[in-house]
């Protein structure tokens, strides 16, 4: 795939990086505001997908790419089923997703326990899904069309 | 205890994780780590069907009740769960041993892995839900990952098959979340065992009665009732083999019938035209399908027509066990019949699995599925052709054999029920069964006159060993079975599984605790 022109490049350089930080925004703050780990991980692909589309697909090695973004899907989920199996370990009562983490003052940045956790895991998860899925897409139409 | 419910959803999806992630750097860690995680689980279904004896309750993030409402997921395993979770990891584990050698000619065997765990988690998760949405989410789980399995090896057909399956799948998961949204509306809870509650407190309504006519429409697509059957005999036919075995011999009874039996016995007041609708259905599928079985000469087309009917068998128990119920009849019969229903569930898991097992030992070695081309074949794969005759009489209900007991145990309660007509055409539609596996016999591994493989140049051989062995371990489970017709064997295993059915309304009291 081609990229698009000067103006295109430049205005998504310069954006890019802004959404990549507030898709960051929205999954650490997914305890206190609305929004969670799937929306803030939908930003943080659109970023990526916003560079790839106009960049152009040219320049990247998809397959290595694909590769990459699968294994950190994949690595998010099993980070997310072993926080919640150590709910099972930690809490000391056997009990499936226990929130085992101190809960601290509502409304700070740091509190609700292991939540905050799951949200970054699933931000990982999604991100890395959405990516895989336009990497894959990207690779049918350049490799099995041709 | 409750510390191993969990697991059984925790380990199959770590081990569908781990395979994708270390299957990039070692090729045959997942084919392997697979039949480890599968073989484990049903180890311990067994131990847990030896040990529990009370429903175990699991409060997942470890809410209590405040009040009298449940705010915590559910995990529930009582008897009928146990007997589901025996017989979905074990088909599971034989099926993913015989993978190893049988997936070894399709590229991409780590995702085939990875959606095999991720099938098996979502139908054990839907067997330890006692919560309804949770049921849908774990659901649409196995049937999506499904999807893909059936689309495995990329040819028009299978993606044709799965494109269809995909299509009637969908319809079938709006029609049960639209179900769900109703009976969340009316109850304002999703605990099955909740919602039970406050069905029998305030009676029936309208809605309820919609409810249940939308989620019978919907779990009977995905079991693959009469009506509903269209994308049955594509998908099944189309899969890799050990798929269609799962698929067949698991997933329709662990998504549809368990859910449709769990629902309207546990959940829903049992009432005489709900049970009046169930057992018709079954008596249709188990007649529609076998009379559409014996015209095919596609031989996985043909088993999948027999799945539909072999189920309509299971339903039919179940059905009049229901029907008995609703009249508040004898309920010994209503045992004897649900018993029958349940026990048919097992032994056709363990025929229609090793029955699909045979016809991709045939394809693996010749290539053909169709019989008219196939013969001869019991001189060169001798075990598959005994194994394959010895599943051919189980599903035909020749006495030695597990599906003999189960089908006389439905005929019986069927008359003593008073049923004639129903108990006539249950016999009626095991002749037309036995007519057309003679029919697979004859032209596929018997009858050498007519055999075309040796003037095409076919070499054909016997399967490697995990194929031979799996095969060769549900065909001694197809006798071993018929133990469970003796008391104190049906006790352990059997009897759990039906008194949650036949004492429904207990279901919400020991799960709830008040």
């Amino acid at each position: 795939m081609k990229g698009m022109t000067v103006i295109v490049k430049k205005v998504t350089e310069l954006m890019c990086g802004v959404i990549f930080l507030y898709g960051i925004y929205i999954i650490i703050h997914g305890h206190l505001t609305p929004g969670g780990g799937f929306a803030g991980g939908v930003i943080i692909a659109g970023s990526f997908i916003l560079l790839i589309l106009s960049f152009g697909s040219d320049f990247l090695a998809l397959k290595k790419e694909e590769t990459g973004s699968s294994l950190i899907e994949s690595s998010a989920i099993l980070t997310f089923l072993i926080i919640a199996v150590l709910g099972m370990i930690i809490g000391g009562t056997g009990v499936f997703f226990k929130n085992f983490l101190p809960g601290g003052t509502i409304g700070k940045l740091i509190s609700a326990g292991v939540i905050p956790l799951y949200n970054i895991a699933i931000g990982m998860e999604v991100a890395a899904a959405i990516l895989t899925i336009f990497l894959a897409l990207l690779i049918y139409k350049d490799e099995v069309l041709k | 205890m409750d510390l191993y419910i969990p697991l059984f959803v925790a380990v199959p999806l770590g081990g569908a994780f781990l395979s994708a992630i270390i299957g990039h750097f070692l090729k045959r860690f997942g084919r392997i780590f697979t039949s480890v995680i599968l073989a484990f689980l049903t180890g311990l279904s067994l131990f847990l069907i030896f040990t529990v004896r009370e429903p175990l309750v699991l409060k997942v993030g470890g809410w209590e009740l405040l009040g009298k409402i449940p705010i915590a997921i559910y995990m529930v395993i009582d008897g009928l769960s146990i007997y589901m979770l025996l017989i979905i990891n074990l088909i599971g584990f034989l099926s993913a041993f015989y993978s190893i050698s049988y997936m070894k000619k399709f590229t991409a065997e780590n995702n085939y892995y990875t959606l095999f765990c991720i099938m098996t988690a979502g139908m054990n998760g839907v067997v330890i839900s006692g919560d309804i949405f949770n049921i849908y989410v774990f659901m649409e789980m196995a049937a999506i990952s499904s999807y893909a399995l059936v689309a495995f090896g990329i040819e028009k057909e299978e993606l044709e098959a799965s494109f269809k399956y995909q299509v009637l799948g969908g319809m079938s998961s709006l029609f049960i979340l639209l179900g769900i949204g109703l009976l969340y509306w009316s109850t304002s809870t999703l605990n099955i065992a909740d919602v039970s509650r406050i069905i029998f407190s305030n009676g029936k309504s309208e809605l309820i009665i919609f409810a249940q006519v939308i989620l019978l429409a919907g779990f009977g697509l995905k079991a693959a009732m009469i009506p509903f059957h269209a994308w049955l005999p594509d998908a099944h036919s189309s899969a890799p083999s050990p798929i269609s075995s799962m698929l067949s011999g698991v997933l329709i009874k662990a998504i549809g019938a368990y859910v449709i039996l769990r629902l309207f016995f546990n959940m829903f007041a049992i009432t005489y035209d709900v049970s009046l609708v169930i057992t018709i259905i079954g008596t249709l599928s188990m007649v529609t399908g076998v009379l559409l079985a014996i015209g095919q000469w596609d031989i996985k087309r043909l088993l999948a027509y027999h799945s539909i009917s072999q189920m309509g068998y299971v339903i039919l128990g179940v059905g009049i066990g229901m029907l008995v119920l609703a009249k508040n009849g004898d309920r010994s019969v209503a045992t004897l019949s649900i018993a029958g229903g349940l026990f048919h569930l097992f032994n056709h898991a363990v025929f229609k699995g090793l029955l699909f097992l045979n016809a991709g030992a045939v394809e693996y070695e010749t290539g053909i599925r169709d019989m008219k081309k196939l013969g001869g074949l019991s001189e060169k794969m001798p075990v598959t052709a005994s194994t394959s005759l010895s599943a051919s009489m189980s599903i035909s209900g020749i006495p030695p054999f597990n599906g003999f007991f189960s089908k006389l145990i439905i005929i019986i309660a069927a008359i003593q029920a008073g049923y004639y007509v129903l108990s006539i055409l249950a016999v009626f539609v095991s002749i037309i069964t036995l007519a057309s596996f003679l029919k697979v016999q004859r032209f596929t591994f018997f009858n050498k006159k007519s055999s075309g493989l040796e003037s095409s140049g076919i070499s054909v051989r016997e399967v490697p060993f995990t194929m031979c062995f799996s095969m060769i371990f549900l065909a001694v489970l197809c006798i071993v079975l018929s133990l469970m017709i003796i008391p104190s064997v049906r006790e352990i295993i059997l009897t759990p599984a039906v008194d949650v059915l036949v004492n429904a309304g207990k279901y919400s009291a020991t799960v709830l605790g008040y």
